[in-house]
């Protein structure tokens, strides 16, 4: 399979990229791992007549801390993500998601600013972003902005991207002194997509008891989403059994299940169930 | 489009069409056809080479994006005589049957090792979860690949 004729661009600088896109409107992509945006151009199922790479523009990979934050380039891989030694001590939970993303030549390849631009239902990181508050940066003709993670994914496949603006930068928050975090997936046995995907950083008190909890799902909705009602029945209370049942019983209120042959509606919500269980007993002191 | 790519060690200009993808310019333009082509999807691994030394799937990836870059295929991997100690580990613990994955399942073996030269067999697993085989049941190819790393450490260890 190869994709259908297009023209290459390989632009050095954000500002020549986001000059090519408004020159060339709809009939142009951007090009960063390539491994969700190739395979549909194999498959025509999308047509790109200019395809405009930026993988040669210097300073979108990297990962830096400032005060409060971390700072995380779009261009950054999967792998450099799960293996930055800053986040595995200052913001774990981007790692241990990342790890669990495909293989190893999906994760050298793929991207954070891709995988957040495609907004895949089943995407691993997008729950994570969604449960730190991430705020991202984008560039567009008219300069920068800055837009929270719950605002960024609209619907399937859709996010708030105009189509002339790049996604920069990632920035999360430290993770709290005092939180413990988690991602648990069942994954699809062909793609390795989440079938569902549970994000969880609780910050607990002196005593032990739960702060704030934060919980988002991946797979399970045509968006992914934080649990609000699961993370308020937590507060205040121990990771007990009981509180842990109570919490995963709340993660899929409200929720229009996807539905497919492989993991049909009723499946799903008893997989959320359970995978936020156990993400969060994987939390309870021992 | 003119593209410049250090292949195997030698430096290489082409002329490629854009959508080309690095599979098709390996096999096809210089005649590298260990590259093995399984799915055509991004699912099996038999296409895996190393690009900047980062284990990649070549079906998944076009030509020009390998522009100024370096690539190491199943045919660089072996010194000018004899064989690399994976593939000498495959051989030896009977790793492959009709052949087809050997090439993606050496390279991932080579790249696993490269960054772990220790590896337990859970690593060595997860490692290969890109790569498929459809003889082996995989058993003697992880068998294998610890066998290399044993032939490595000792290797390195001799003066
Ligand atoms: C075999 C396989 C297994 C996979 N398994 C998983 C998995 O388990 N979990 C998971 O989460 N994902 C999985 N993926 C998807 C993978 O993570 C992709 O790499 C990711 O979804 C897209 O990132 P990319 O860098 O490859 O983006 P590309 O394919 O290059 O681009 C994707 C889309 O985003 C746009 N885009 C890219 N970068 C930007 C930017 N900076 N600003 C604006 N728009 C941009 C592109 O125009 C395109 O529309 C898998 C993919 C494959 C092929
Ligand atoms: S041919 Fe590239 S992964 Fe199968
Ligand atoms: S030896 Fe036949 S596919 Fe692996």
């Amino acid at each position: 399979m190869i994709p259908s004729r297009f023209a290459y661009h390989a632009p050095r600088t954000v500002e020549d990229a986001i000059a090519l896109l408004q020159s060339h409107g709809d009939e142009a992509k951007l090009l960063a791992g390539g491994h969700s945006l190739l395979p549909l151009m194999k498959l025509r199922l999308a047509r790109v007549a200019h395809l405009i790479d930026i993988g040669r523009i210097e300073g979108l990979a990297s990962i830096r801390q400032s005060e409060s934050s971390i700072h995380i380039g779009a261009m950054t891989t999967h792998s450099e993500l799960a293996e930055s030694e800053l986040l595995a001590q200052r913001q774990p939970l981007l790692p241990r998601a990342a790890i669990q993303i495909g293989d190893v030549q999906v994760r050298n390849s793929g991207t954070l600013g891709g995988s957040l631009a495609h907004a895949d239902p089943a995407a691993d990181l997008v729950p994570v972003l969604l449960a730190l508050e991430a705020e991202l940066r984008i560039c567009g003709p008219a300069g920068e902005r800055s837009l929270a993670a719950g605002d960024f994914f609209t619907s399937m496949f859709t996010t708030a991207l105009a189509p002339d603006e790049i996604l920069l930068e990632v920035r999360v928050p430290l993770a709290p002194a005092n939180s413990r975090c988690s991602y648990e997936k069942v994954p699809h046995r062909a793609s390795h997509l989440a079938v569902v995907g549970v994000a969880v950083q609780i910050e607990f008190t002196a005593d032990g008891r739960c702060d704030q909890a934060r919980l988002a799902l991946t797979g399970l909705a045509p968006v992914p989403y934080r649990a609000l009602a699961a993370e308020a029945s937590l507060r205040g209370k121990t990771l007990s059994g009981e509180s842990i049942e109570a919490a995963a019983q709340q993660v899929t209120d409200g929720v229009e299940p996807l539905s497919d042959l492989y993991a049909p509606a009723d499946y799903r919500l008893h997989l959320a169930r359970v995978t936020t269980a156990r993400a969060l007993a994987s939390l309870a002191p021992l | 489009m003119q593209i410049s790519v250090r292949v195997n060690g030698k430096q290489t200009s082409a002329e490629v069409e854009p959508r080309t993808l690095l599979v098709h310019f390996l096999r096809e333009q210089l005649r590298l056809t260990g590259v093995h082509i399984g799915c055509d999807t991004s699912q099996c691994g038999a296409c895996s080479v190393l690009l900047d030394g980062k284990l990649v799937k070549s079906c998944t990836i076009l030509a020009v994006q390998a522009d100024e870059r370096e690539v190491l295929t199943i045919e660089g991997l072996a010194p000018r005589e004899g064989l690399h100690p994976v593939q000498e580990a495959f051989q030896e613990c009977h790793a492959l049957q009709c052949g087809f994955c050997t090439p993606g399942m050496v390279m991932a073996a080579h790249a696993l090792l490269s960054r772990r030269p220790n590896p337990s067999e859970p690593e060595i697993r997860e490692a290969l979860r890109g790569n498929r085989c459809r003889c082996t049941g995989y058993q003697n190819i992880v068998t294998a690949i610890s066998a290399a790393a044993e032939k490595q450490s000792k290797r390195e260890a001799q003066p």
